[in-house]
């Protein structure tokens, strides 16, 4: 560090010690993240609430209490149990029978503190969660046509061939596990594993839970039948639509755990104001 | 050490204070007349979008018999209460009628039989209800379309309500459809299910069947069917006994 204060300083020589700040996030992707921070959740705990109508999952194009389900959270006379298959989970306290607010027991599926609203209310929570669906399809579409035509898509989000080797993929993954985050310019692009979870997120699970959710609609199925076909019923598209929903929550427990590891600031600034500071090269 | 730990638990408790007060504030935004007429917007959005997208005579799919539940699920009221219905249910509803009127020119008053000789149609089709789980069963029945056009419907006539037989304590169930639900071809007043008569359990003597809808819409024990220009004077005015109730959306296609 001593030796760069000597040296002649130059035009183009950033200062070493702090970093430059760059544009990291465009005004696009900054509007949509912030949306859709508030739309998924509201989405996920007003969904889990709808689930609670009816706490069983099945395949195939229909599914009621006399059939069976093979994901179901329900309650015997003194605990709360998730039930997969033939498989039981004692889940006492946290699914199927838990204590409310008010430390009331409950024998509902999510607990109060996982919904929307946190009371039992069906019509409620569907209000929500068909209100809030607009605010999800229609940004994500316009999103969607935006990083397509402004080349995002291609340039920053489409993994490389030389990305995709299966070497390269078990370099990232062991960078992560060790927390060695880029420095320098590769801190600006996304490295393959953010790319591989950002494509999973964008061109599969969001369009697939929002294709799901429209097959439990009466109204779609007779305006579009291929969706009955596509999931191949109502009921496993049920099960898909719960199971992307699955998938978002793991992507959004990840995500912000790479962010609290990364850097909370560094990050959180890049994605108000998308002013992101580079670290130096190690060594540099 | 003890820093951190304390930091740590601050900020836990930071972390479940803030997501308590925001619980609370969806709590009270859900109990809030203004925002829930904002989000009642979005089912205004949604019928007008999916109308939009769909042929008025867009058919929900029809099964085989091999597809059928093999239990079908009856919800809701199973047996209704009232000494009239019981009456009918003993005498095999040999007294019952069924009135259309209303709007109409020549109002109907029609027994059972009158309305098994009409022509029919069969249909084998998936309930959708509202809490998420579907049954598929086969409905047999006169199609509505027929007996709104033997009565004659006058131009003022916007909806058609369904009166009930049964009763959610003192308060008698009723629905209602709008013209382009009930001129739809496999809108019926189903009178057989599953190759039997309609099972009480299932809307004995007659129910509606409308099958771009939700299963709430498909009002059971069918006493009366009336052509009205709107739906204020009826119950609360919104149009069903769960959308007075419950705030359960009138649109029930999603």
């Amino acid at each position: 560090m001593a030796s760069a204060a000597s040296e002649a300083p130059a035009a183009e020589t950033p200062p070493p010690a702090k970093g430059r700040l760059v544009l990291r996030h465009r005004l696009a992707t900054r509007l949509w993240h912030w949306l859709n921070a508030l739309t998924l959740f509201v989405m996920l705990m007003s969904g889990l609430m709808i689930f609670n109508a009816h706490p069983r999952l099945y395949w195939g194009q229909y599914g009621a209490n006399f059939d069976r389900p093979w994901l179901q959270i329900g309650a015997t006379p003194t605990t709360g149990i998730v039930q997969i298959g033939d498989r039981r989970f004692d889940t006492t306290g946290v699914l199927g029978r838990w204590k409310d607010r008010d430390g009331q027991e409950r024998t509902r599926a999510f607990p109060w503190w996982a919904t929307i609203p946190s009371y039992y209310d069906l019509a409620g929570a569907r209000r929500w969660h068909l209100a809030f669906a607009w605010l999800l399809v229609v940004p994500g579409l316009l999103y969607w046509l935006w990083s397509f035509a402004s080349g995002h898509a291609r340039r920053d989000l489409a993994p490389r061939r030389a990305e995709l080797a299966p070497r390269h993929i078990w370099q990232d993954v062991k960078d992560h596990a060790r927390l060695r985050f880029p420095r320098g310019e590769a801190a600006l692009r996304y490295n393959i594993l953010q790319k591989l979870a950002y494509c999973s997120v964008l061109f599969g699970l969001l369009p697939l839970i929002v294709l799901t959710g429209l097959t439990m609609s009466p109204a779609m199925d007779a305006a579009w039948p291929w969706l009955l076909t596509l999931f191949g019923g109502r009921a496993s598209a049920r099960s898909i639509h719960f199971l992307c929903a699955m998938g978002l929550v793991t992507f959004i427990v990840v995500h912000l755990a790479m962010v609290l590891l990364a850097g909370p600031y560094n990050e959180i600034r890049s994605m108000i104001t998308g002013r992101y500071r580079i670290r130096p090269e190690a060594g540099a | 050490m003890s820093l951190s730990l304390s930091r740590r638990r601050l900020i836990g408790s930071i972390a479940a204070g803030t997501g308590g007060l925001l619980l609370a504030g969806c709590d009270r935004l859900n109990r809030n007349d203004d925002f829930r007429e904002t989000l009642r917007g979005a089912e205004r959005l949604t019928m007008r979008a999916q109308r939009l997208i769909s042929d008025r005579g867009a058919l929900a799919r029809e099964y085989t018999a091999a597809d059928m539940s093999p239990i079908f699920r009856a919800n809701g009221n199973r047996m209704p209460a009232s000494a009239d219905y019981q009456r009918h249910l003993a005498s095999g509803f040999r007294e019952w009628r069924l009135q259309v009127d209303g709007l109409v020119a020549r109002p109907l008053s029609l027994s059972l039989d009158a309305i098994r000789r009409l022509p029919t149609r069969t249909q084998i089709t998936r309930h959708d209800c509202v809490e998420g789980w579907s049954a598929i069963g086969q409905w047999t029945g006169v199609p509505l379309k027929l007996l709104l056009d033997a009565a004659g419907m006058r131009q003022s006539a916007r909806y058609i309500v369904f009166h009930c037989a049964d009763t959610f304590g003192p308060v008698p169930y009723y629905e209602s459809i709008d013209l382009i639900d009930a001129f739809h071809p496999q809108t019926i007043l189903a009178w057989g299910m599953n190759g039997r008569m309609l099972p009480v359990a299932n809307g004995a003597p007659l129910r509606l069947r409308v099958e771009r809808m939700l299963g709430y819409k498909h009002a059971k024990y069918v006493m009366r069917v009336e052509a009205v220009a709107s739906l204020a004077g009826i119950g609360q005015g919104k149009g069903g006994y769960w959308e007075d109730s419950h705030d359960y959306e009138w649109y029930g296609g999603i």
